[in-house]
């Protein structure tokens, strides 16, 4: 099987203007990743198809990532220019100081595919995609069309992360029901408070209840206690 | 025929969607939801059918009414704590999920496995293919209107499986039983004594239903030429284990991953020729045989030592940040884990490839032009369990 560096450059050679990265992995797996611009997804996966040295037949796993917002802070050493009495002399002295910086990594929802090959029986080469943020532009090409396996697959990413996948034949919600809001598997969804179902409740649990059920009061003050 | 034949050439696009089926006559068609309460949907799966007269036109599978959000409550627990609800998934075939998900955590860290304890794993996952096996023939004969008979069958055998289960872990299917690095307990002489007298029947079982099934001709005339599947299409949606076999893709992942210590057996690939479910029936049922000269091989050969490795962390389990992705062969196909970890003790990502729904990506493909009645069977002969589909 080819390196990750040779499909890398096979994928340039075979692509004209791909933009391909790879994203190494330190775990002892060893299975690195490469990770495609969106607008060249569909080619770079028909290339990754129809290559006869890679022959990638099999796309296996399908899933999404969801990676939201964070700071992230850095100490950084500065060197700047202060002013320091020295022998009752004013002076001006450069001083490195220790600063912590704080940047903010925007949030994206990335979509990971595994392709082995049957006919060469090599694998995986992982291919990602990477949405622009997590809110209004979250569209990727979808493989379907060239992989049936992602047809399910990407569904539930679009069920449970919200990704829409453009170009795919049937994108509806699979597990959750239609009626259903939000996206359950990103890291910040919040479950819904109707705790009040459980029998005993307790502690946080019943801290809980007991705020749902005075938020229901005000929004129903003509039910009665109980009547659920 | 060579497996790669079936790339050489571009396909048109579209090739791989289900064809439209023409109406016959005049006329409305008919909606009707088989499932989820249909006794022959192993569960809560329902299929949107259109049907004109008996003829299916359109089959929209409907999933969801077991999901309970598996991989979710997989990121909010530690590694380990996955372990029982793996047991859950396929709750037919609990050792193999544990195995999948074992491999996936001991790729993530680079774990060994002592010998003995990968025998133990092998032992265990012939013994699951067989019960997945013997169930799955079992209940596609019963959907025949075999009632009874076959299935109790194949019920029999499985328990004296389950018993040696019992007996090991614990449990009869919920076995929790596999560790990052080994497994739980050691099976004693006794035990092994026992899966081998076990064994030793098994042969006659799998006579035995053969000669009781397989040229049957109320059996062969509702399976042969039935739901038939295109080598090329199966390939291209995913479709593994017996199913991808029957249509004659020789690919099984214990002969192309090694994984444990499938290399130090002798056994064979069993395929298929049509791809229709009488191959899919009979490549379990050989299937059978082959696990059972592996089994025979694993039980000869186990030799003493640990089970577990003693360098295995198991308090403070913290993965070093990076990812990997695990599968196996298992009963119903490539069960795979996907795990991405950030440095803490609970996975960041934890995903689980399921066999079960992947292949029912192509049941529109086969049941379409087919009569209703036949529906019930080429979906048997899929072999899913939904707390695999649904998760």
């Amino acid at each position: 099987m080819l390196t990750i560096e040779e499909i890398k450059s096979a994928i340039e050679a075979g692509v004209p203007g791909a933009t391909v990265e790879i994203v190494s992995n330190p775990s002892p797996s060893g299975q690195h990743s490469l990770r495609v611009a969106p607008c060249d997804g569909f080619a770079v996966a028909t290339f990754l198809q129809e290559n006869a040295d890679l022959s990638l037949d099999f796309l296996s796993n399908v899933t999404g990532v969801d990676w939201p917002e964070k700071e992230v802070s850095e100490k950084v050493k500065v060197t700047r220019p202060a002013t320091k009495t020295v022998d009752g002399v004013e002076q001006t002295v450069e001083e490195t100081v220790e600063e912590t910086r704080k940047t903010l990594v925007p949030g994206c929802l990335e979509a990971v595919y595994h392709l082995f090959s049957i006919e060469k029986k090599h694998g995986p080469v992982i291919l990602r995609m990477r949405t622009v943020n997590r809110t209004d532009n979250v569209e990727l090409p979808s493989l379907t069309p060239i992989w049936r396996s992602a047809e399910f697959q990407e569904r539930e990413i679009f069920d449970l992360y919200g990704i829409v996948f453009v170009g795919h034949p049937d994108l509806r919600r699979i597990l959750m029901w239609d009626g259903f809001k939000d996206h359950p598997m990103r890291r910040d969804y919040v479950s819904p408070d109707d705790f009040d179902y459980e029998p005993t409740p307790h502690d946080e649990v019943l801290a809980r209840v007991q705020a749902h059920q005075a938020t229901e009061k005000t929004a129903n003050p003509g039910q009665e206690e109980g009547s659920r | 025929m060579s497996i790669g034949s079936f790339f050489q050439t571009r396909k048109p696009e579209g090739w791989n969607r289900p064809p439209l089926i023409e109406q016959h006559g005049e006329g409305e068609l008919l909606e009707v939801a088989m499932g989820p309460h249909h006794p022959s949907t192993h569960g809560v799966f329902r299929m949107d059918l259109a049907l004109d007269g008996e003829r299916v036109v359109r089959l929209k599978p409907v999933f969801g009414y077991l999901h309970r959000n598996h991989e979710k409550i997989g990121e909010g627990q530690s590694y380990l704590a996955s372990m029982p609800f793996t047991d859950r998934l396929d709750y037919v075939c609990s050792l193999t999920n544990n195995w999948a998900y074992a491999l996936a955590v001991e790729k993530l860290v680079a774990q060994e496995v002592p010998e003995r304890a990968e025998y133990i794993r092998v032992i265990l996952a012939e013994f699951t293919r067989i019960v997945n096996h013997a169930s799955a023939i079992g209940f596609l004969l019963q959907e025949m209107g075999a009632s009874g008979t076959p299935l109790m069958y194949a019920f029999r055998e499985r328990e004296k499986i389950l018993d040696l289960f019992e007996e090991l872990t614990g449990s009869r299917m919920m076995c929790n039983y596999m560790r990052f690095g080994g497994c739980r307990v050691d099976t004693s002489a006794d035990w092994l004594k026992a899966a081998q007298k076990v064994v030793d029947g098994l042969p006659g079982f799998v006579d035995e239903i053969d000669q009781l099934l397989s040229s049957n001709e109320i059996l062969m005339a509702r399976c042969q030429g039935m739901g038939i599947l295109k080598a090329d299409l199966a390939v291209n949606a995913g479709v593994t284990g017996p199913m991808l076999r029957a249509t004659g893709v020789g690919y099984d992942i214990r002969k192309i991953d090694h994984y444990g210590i499938y290399d130090r057996f002798n056994f064979r690939v069993p395929i298929g020729e049509v791809g229709d479910i009488y191959d899919r029936y009979m490549v379990r049922m050989l299937e059978m045989r082959e696990s059972i000269t592996i089994l025979r091989q694993a039980i000869h050969d186990i030799p003493a030592g640990p089970i577990m490795d003693v360098k295995a962390k198991i308090r403070g389990f913290r993965p070093k940040p990076g990812e990997a992705y695990g599968r196996i062969e298992a009963p119903k196909g490539e069960l795979g884990f996907y795990l991405i970890s950030d440095g803490s003790p609970n996975p960041y990502r934890y995903r689980v490839r399921p066999p079960s729904l992947i292949n029912l990506t192509v049941l529109e493909d086969m049941c379409l032009g087919h009569n209703v009645a036949d529906v019930v069977l080429i979906f048997g002969s899929v072999d899913i369990v939904l707390g695999e589909v649904d998760r």
